[in-house]
């Protein structure tokens, strides 16, 4: 078992003129959760799509956990589960019926099914609402019972599509105690993402999507450093000192500063290499500079660069410039 | 948190591949369960398609019986045969539109991605409808035989027609799942079955004796199936069925599940 759990090549789907997936080129390997990182409308969900068996591709071969999706999707099928972006769970049931459904469908007996219900509502905190209609739940209850039914019986490979869109901070980092917890146990997991840091948390290797085609590859550390060690963003409690402290921060870091939409605000990003500690020194040494010039600073924050700075270093464009293909596609 | 993280590791070890195979009859019963489960906790889905059909029994029983019959207990004789037969028409469309819903909500991609018997989740909401038809049937034929509907057929003949008129809900069905795949919205769905339904009821022998029509509607009743489907279960019902009117109805079945059967499961398999 040393055959690697996605492997795709040239694969490519389209939706009347819309090139949704486009010459396509993935290697999973097992274990561990690998991200697919992309803006609306990259070409993540209909990619993870074309994996689960659900839709064919017009070219291009896909092999999951040695598995050819087109030739034999009942073996693909029999060793994957998927967690749409939208929970697909029968809201009129109770937590427990949507469970045992599962269960049921999957082979287990009646008592089995019963029992790993039980199991699962309470290891995933839902045992009190386990008697309730789902559609009394709130959006993060219902995405950690949308994972306890994928997981009914544990697959070799998950999905998960956005797991985490829409969801309270709380809920989002429950949902990534779950992937921690399930890769533990030894399944591979496969998360689309629009969001940099929920890539950074969870995953080993991610893979950037656009334009239905993977335009970089590593671990978030290398995809980071990619784009420059950390950004600084600046609020300057007057307005008017706008363009003079754009012109001292280049100065005084080596980089370009670019104004925000905010009239008092700038953003730089600093290349410092690796290290934290170098970026910090960056962005103490600018804040000097600029108190030492009479400019007030109301706020400044180092952080990780966004989605849309990896986007912008790697593209040359923006990810909203995508947002028109839409979603689900 | 402590004890549950280490349970919850041993429940998410993979490798249990064995488990998951498709089962032809165990998938079936198990989305027949959930369509009846589902059924059960929305009873309203239900309730209006029972309503109908019970209100117009008692309202043209005792409104219409005399003028029609000569007196409401003859009238229902006529009548109730043809109310069951549009109870169960109306509920027809159910499995249409938990198919509808389902592709609507994601839950058609979920077992579609599960390595179950694929037709089970069509099936399944089949089996439950015959679940609802009998209760449906039930209530009706109840109501009739508190009314006073003593029919000559007997037991027998209640229960020959109970089975005649399964079979044809549910073939007629498979029309519905079809055009459950195909219509974008359940209330789309919904209306479609009303607006067929209800002027098919209506210009039928379901409530007058079709001899008392202007010319052009009594050809129309005469070609309707809902006319034959009425006429075999009446007939059944008073022990005077012939082999022609039941053939019929049995054969429209075999010839509405021969062409809607492979068409709702291209429409099913074939979602891209």
């Amino acid at each position: 078992m040393t055959t690697p759990a996605i492997e795709a090549s040239g694969l490519v789907k389209t939706f009347g003129s819309t090139r949704a997936v486009d010459g396509l080129e993935l290697t999973v390997p097992r274990g561990g959760v690998f991200g697919l990182l992309g803006p609306n409308g990259a070409g993540k969900t209909t990619t993870i799509r074309i994996l689960a068996t659900l839709t064919r591709p017009d070219a291009g071969q896909a092999r999951v956990l040695g598995h050819d999706v087109r030739a034999d999707p009942l073996a693909v099928r029999a060793r994957i589960s998927l967690t749409g972006q939208f929970a697909t769970l029968d809201a009129s049931l109770t937590g427990t019926e949507n469970l045992v459904l599962q269960a049921r469908l999957l082979g287990l007996s009646r008592r089995a099914a019963r029992q790993r219900a039980g199991e699962l509502l309470d290891a995933f905190g839902l045992a009190d609402a386990a008697r309730r209609a789902v559609k009394g739940y709130s959006g993060g209850m219902r995405r950690r019972l949308d994972i306890a039914v994928s997981i009914v019986v544990p697959p070799a490979l998950l999905f998960l599509d956005e797991p985490t869109t829409g969801l309270d901070p709380r809920s989002r980092s429950q949902v990534w105690e779950m992937v921690r917890w399930l890769v533990r146990g030894g399944t591979t997991v496969l998360l689309t993402t629009q969001y940099l840091d929920e890539a950074d948390q969870l995953c080993g290797r991610i893979a950037v999507i656009d334009h239905g085609k993977i335009i970089a590859s590593g671990t978030p550390g290398e995809l980071k450093a990619s784009v420059g060690s950390g950004v600084l963003r600046v609020r300057l409690a007057d307005p008017g000192d706008r363009e003079s402290a754009r012109q001292i921060l280049e100065e005084a870091l080596g980089v370009t500063a670019h104004p925000e939409p905010d009239p008092a605000a700038l953003t730089a990003r600093i290349n410092a290499g690796d290290a934290e500690g170098d970026a910090g020194d960056a962005a103490a040494l600018g804040m000097l500079r600029l108190s030492r010039q009479g400019i007030a600073i109301g706020t400044f924050a180092l952080g990780q660069p966004s989605l849309d700075e990896v986007f912008l270093a790697l593209t040359g464009h923006n990810t909203q410039d995508n947002a028109p293909e839409g979603n689900g596609t | 948190m402590t004890t549950t993280v280490s349970a919850l590791e041993t429940m998410t070890i993979p490798g249990q591949d064995d488990l998951r195979q498709p089962r032809v009859f165990g998938n079936s019963f198990t989305m027949a369960w959930r369509a009846l489960l589902k059924a059960r906790h929305e009873p309203e889905l239900v309730a209006d398609a029972i309503g109908i059909p019970v209100l117009f029994t008692l309202l043209f029983t005792y409104l219409f019986g005399g003028a029609l019959s000569g007196s409401p207990h003859e009238y229902l004789r006529f009548l109730l045969p043809g109310t069951l037969v549009m109870t169960i028409l109306l509920i027809t469309v159910s499995a249409g539109l938990s198919l509808n819903n389902d592709r609507n909500q994601g839950a058609l991609d979920r077992f579609r991605s599960m390595p179950v018997w694929q037709p089970a989740l069509i099936i399944g909401s089949l089996i439950g409808d015959l679940v609802r038809y009998l209760v449906a049937a039930a209530l009706v034929l109840g109501l009739g035989l508190l009314m006073g509907y003593r029919p000559a057929g007997g037991i027998d003949g209640i229960l020959l027609a109970v089975a005649l008129i399964l079979v044809f809900g549910f073939s007629v069905s498979w029309i519905w799942t079809s055009l459950g795949l195909v219509l974008r919205s359940a209330q789309a769905v919904s209306i479609l079955s009303f607006t067929v339904q209800v002027p098919l009821s209506f210009a039928s022998n379901v409530f007058v004796n079709p001899a008392t029509l202007p010319g052009w509607l009594h050809a129309f009743v005469n070609v309707n199936p809902v006319s034959h489907l009425v006429t075999a279960e009446r007939a059944l019902m008073n022990g005077t069925a012939a082999v022609g009117q039941v053939g019929w109805v049995l054969l429209a079945s075999a010839g509405l599940i021969a062409v809607f059967g492979p068409l709702t499961m291209m429409l099913y398999r074939g979602r891209q």
